[in-house]
C-alpha cells in the first residue's frame, strides 16, 4: 500500500472514511454498504472513487445487514456504515443471526453514536448500542478515542477474519494517542496517566474527559490512572486486575448506558475476579431535549462530574 | 383561521380557503421555529404541510383540552423529522401556546427534535426512526375495529421511509383485516435524505404496489386542498384501508428550496428566512 495521505487528525468520521478508501484501493473485496447515509457516513469520497462498490440499499437497515452478509458469502469484504442507533437497533436480529451466529466476515460501523445527535433526541441517540452488541456471542467491540485509533482500528478490522463492531464518533475530539505507536492494540487498554489512588476507565469521547478529570484530581492531591479501554470486547482483563489491586477504586466513564456497557463489562469481570469499589458513569436514561454539551452536563459526563465521582468513591 | 367551531372537538376550517390560510401559517411557523432553533428538516416540513392543514383544519376530531379523549381521531406523523410543521399545526389547533414553538429543540423543551408523546400534547406515538408509524397506526385502527368505535386513524409516511420493510408488513396486515377506518398518506416528494428515491431504491409505481397489497389507492396533488379533502371523504364501503399517494414537492413554496435534497435538513440563513417568508406570503396574497 502507498504511503497514507494526510488525515485531518481531529475528526474520527473523516479518518474512518479516508482509511476505508485507502484500504479499498489495495483490496478489491472491500465494499461499503449503507442506508441513505452517504452523507452522514462521509462516504461521498468512496462513492466517487468506487461508484460500483458503494451499495446504498435505501432506508432499510434490516435489508442492509442481510445484504452485507450475502456479499460476504460471495467473497466481498463489506463495511456496513450507518447511524449506530439504526444499525444496531433496527437490525439487531440480522446482526445476531446473519452476521455473528453465521460468522459472516462483515464489519459493522456504527456512526454518530452516544448522544451525538443531541437535540434530535433519544430515538437518534445510540446509548444502548454497546449493551446490545455486547450481548452477542464474542463479537469484538471497538470504540476508538481519536482519529489515530480510528485509522488503526479500521485497518485491524479489515485484516481480522470475522465480524467486528466499530463505533465511530461524530464530533471532533482532541488526540489522546498522539505519538503513541501503535495507537490501537486490539483487546488492550492504553494507560495514559500513572496513578495509584483511583483509576478512571474510559473510551471514545470520554477519554478526553477522563484525562481532564485526572488533571483536576491531581490539583487536589489525588493521583488518577487513566485507562483508554478502546476495546470493550474482549476486555483487557490484566489492566483491570492491576487497577483493582493497585488503586483504591475504579470509575468507568462512557457515552452510553453503563448497564451492559463498558461499566457493566468491567464490573462483571471484577465481581468474579477481583472485587473493587466502583462508580459506573454514563447516560442513565432517555435524555431530555438539549444539545450535546448540555446533555453531557446533565449526565455529569464532564471533567468536574468525573472528578467528583472519583472523590466520592475515595471518601466513602 | 375563521371560526367554524361547533364544539372544541370539531375541526375549525369549513372552507378550502380557511385550510389554505392554515397551511400558510404552518409554513411560516415552521420556518421561524427552525430558524430560531438552528436545526430542523424544512424540506419535509413543507412537503407535508398541506396534508397537515387539511387534517388539523378540516378533518381530525380531537380535543386540545383533553388530548387523551378516548374517541378522538388518531394522527401519526411517521416521518417524525417533520416535527416543526407538526408542532406548529398542534399549536395552531390549540394544544399548546404558539409561543412555545420558540423553545423547539432547546434545553428541556417539551418540543424535542422528534415528537415525544410523553411530553408533547397531541402526539400519539414517538417517531423519528423511520418505519414505525404505520404499524402503530394499524394497531390503532385494529383497536377501533375490535371495539366497534367510530374514530378514524390517519398516518403520514415519507416516500423514502416506505423503503423500510416494516411498512410492507403493516400494509399487508391492514388489508388482511379490512381496516377501512385507516387512511395512509405517502408524502411522495421523490427525495429522501441524500438523493432521489428512484435513484436510491426505486418505488414506482408506488400506488400500484400498494393497491396490489389490497388497499384502496388514489394519487392526488398533495398541495391541492380540495383534492386531498375529497380523497379523504370518498366513501369507505369498499372495506379496504385507504392509501393516498400525495404527489408533493420537497421544500414546497420556497423556490430556492424546492426539489433539492440539500434542503432535507439545511437551516436557512436570516436572509434566506426573509426571502422564504416573502415568497410564502406573496403566493397566498
Ligand atoms: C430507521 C432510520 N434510518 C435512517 C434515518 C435517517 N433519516 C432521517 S430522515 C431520512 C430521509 C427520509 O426521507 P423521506 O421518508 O422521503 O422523508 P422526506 O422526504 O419527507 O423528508 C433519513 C434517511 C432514520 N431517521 N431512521
Ligand atoms: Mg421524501
Amino acid at each position: 500500500m502507498s504511503a497514507a495521505p494526510e488525515i485531518a487528525m481531529h475528526d474520527c468520521r473523516k479518518a474512518f472514511a479516508q482509511t476505508l478508501i485507502e484500504l479499498a484501493r489495495a483490496d478489491e473485496r472491500i465494499v461499503a454498504v449503507c442506508n441513505d447515509s452517504v452523507g452522514s457516513s462521509n462516504l461521498g469520497g468512496f462513492r466517487e472513487e468506487f461508484p460500483e462498490r458503494l451499495i446504498n440499499v435505501g432506508i432499510a437497515e434490516q435489508n442492509m445487514v442481510g445484504v452485507a452478509a450475502g456479499l460476504a458469502n460471495a467473497g466481498y469484504l463489506p463495511f456496513v456504515s450507518a447511524a449506530s442507533p439504526f444499525l444496531t437497533g433496527r437490525a439487531t436480529e440480522q446482526i445476531k443471526a446473519d452476521i455473528v451466529y453465521s460468522g459472516a466476515n462483515v464489519k459493522l460501523c456504527g456512526q454518530s453514536p452516544g448522544v451525538s445527535y443531541g437535540e434530535l433526541g433519544p430515538t437518534h441517540h445510540s446509548i444502548e448500542d454497546i449493551a446490545w452488541m455486547r450481548a452477542l456471542d464474542d463479537l469484538p467491540i471497538v470504540v476508538p478515542a481519536d482519529p489515530e485509533q480510528t485509522v488503526e482500528a479500521v485497518r485491524w478490522a479489515a485484516e481480522v477474519e470475522g465480524p467486528v463492531f466499530l463505533r465511530i464518533g461524530r464530533y471532533k475530539v482532541p488526540s489522546v494517542s498522539e505519538g503513541q505507536v501503535p495507537a490501537f492494540r486490539p483487546g488492550r487498554a492504553e494507560q495514559l496517566t500513572d496513578g495509584d489512588d483511583v483509576t478512571l476507565v474510559a473510551n471514545g469521547t470520554m477519554v478526553t474527559v477522563a484525562l481532564q478529570a485526572a488533571g483536576q484530581l491531581e490539583a487536589s492531591g489525588i493521583r488518577a490512572r487513566v485507562l483508554n479501554m478502546a476495546t470493550v470486547h474482549p476486555l483487557d482483563h490484566e489492566s483491570l486486575l492491576r487497577a483493582a489491586r493497585e488503586t483504591r477504586g475504579i470509575v468507568t466513564v462512557e457515552e452510553s448506558v453503563p448497564r451492559g456497557g463498558l461499566g457493566g463489562a468491567a464490573a462483571e469481570f471484577l465481581a468474579e475476579n477481583q472485587p473493587a469499589r466502583m462508580r459506573l458513569l454514563g447516560t442513565h436514561e432517555f435524555a431530555v431535549t438539549g444539545d450535546v454539551e448540555y446533555l453531557f452536563d446533565r449526565f455529569d459526563l464532564t471533567p468536574g462530574g468525573v472528578a467528583d465521582a472519583a472523590r466520592n468513591l475515595l471518601a466513602t | 383561521m375563521s371560526a367554524g367551531t361547533i364544539t372544541s372537538t370539531q375541526p375549525p376550517c369549513t372552507t378550502s380557503a380557511d385550510v389554505r390560510d392554515l397551511a400558510l401559517r404552518i409554513r411560516l411557523g415552521a420556518l421561524d421555529t427552525i430558524a430560531t432553533a438552528g436545526l430542523g428538516h424544512v424540506g419535509g416540513d413543507f412537503s407535508v404541510t398541506d396534508i397537515l392543514a387539511v387534517l388539523y383544519g378540516g378533518v381530525l376530531r380531537v380535543d386540545p383540552a383533553d388530548p387523551a379523549w378516548p374517541d378522538r381521531d388518531r394522527f401519526v406523523m411517521s416521518k417524525g423529522h417533520a416535527a416543526a410543521s407538526l408542532y406548529t399545526a398542534l399549536a395552531l389547533r390549540g394544544f399548546f401556546p404558539e409561543s412555545e414553538l420558540a423553545t423547539f429543540a432547546g434545553p428541556d423543551s417539551r418540543l424535542g427534535g422528534h415528537p415525544n408523546r410523553r411530553k408533547t400534547p397531541g402526539i400519539e406515538t414517538n417517531t423519528g426512526p423511520l418505519g414505525h408509524g404505520l404499524p402503530v397506526a394499524v394497531g390503532m385502527a385494529t383497536g377501533a375495529q375490535l371495539a366497534g368505535a367510530g374514530w378514524q386513524t390517519y398516518v403520514v409516511v415519507g416516500d423514502g421511509e416506505i423503503q423500510e420493510g416494516s411498512n410492507w408488513e403493516a400494509l399487508m396486515y391492514a388489508a388482511h383485516r379490512g381496516l377501512s377506518n385507516l387512511t395512509l398518506f405517502v408524502d411522495r416528494n421523490r427525495l429522501q435524505q441524500g438523493a432521489g428515491t428512484e435513484e436510491t431504491n426505486a418505488l414506482d409505481p408506488l400506488d400500484e404496489k400498494i393497491r396490489a397489497f389490497g388497499w384502496e389507492t388514489s394519487v392526488v396533488d398533495g398541495h391541492d386542498i380540495e383534492a386531498l379533502w375529497a380523497a379523504i371523504r370518498a366513501p369507505r364501503d369498499h372495506g379496504r384501508p385507504v392509501a393516498i399517494v400525495a404527489d408533493t414537492v420537497k421544500g414546497k413554496g420556497v423556490s430556492f428550496m424546492e426539489n433539492l435534497a440539500a434542503w432535507h435538513h439545511k437551516v436557512p440563513s436570516a436572509e434566506q428566512v426573509e426571502l422564504a417568508r416573502a415568497e410564502l406570503m406573496g403566493a397566498r396574497a
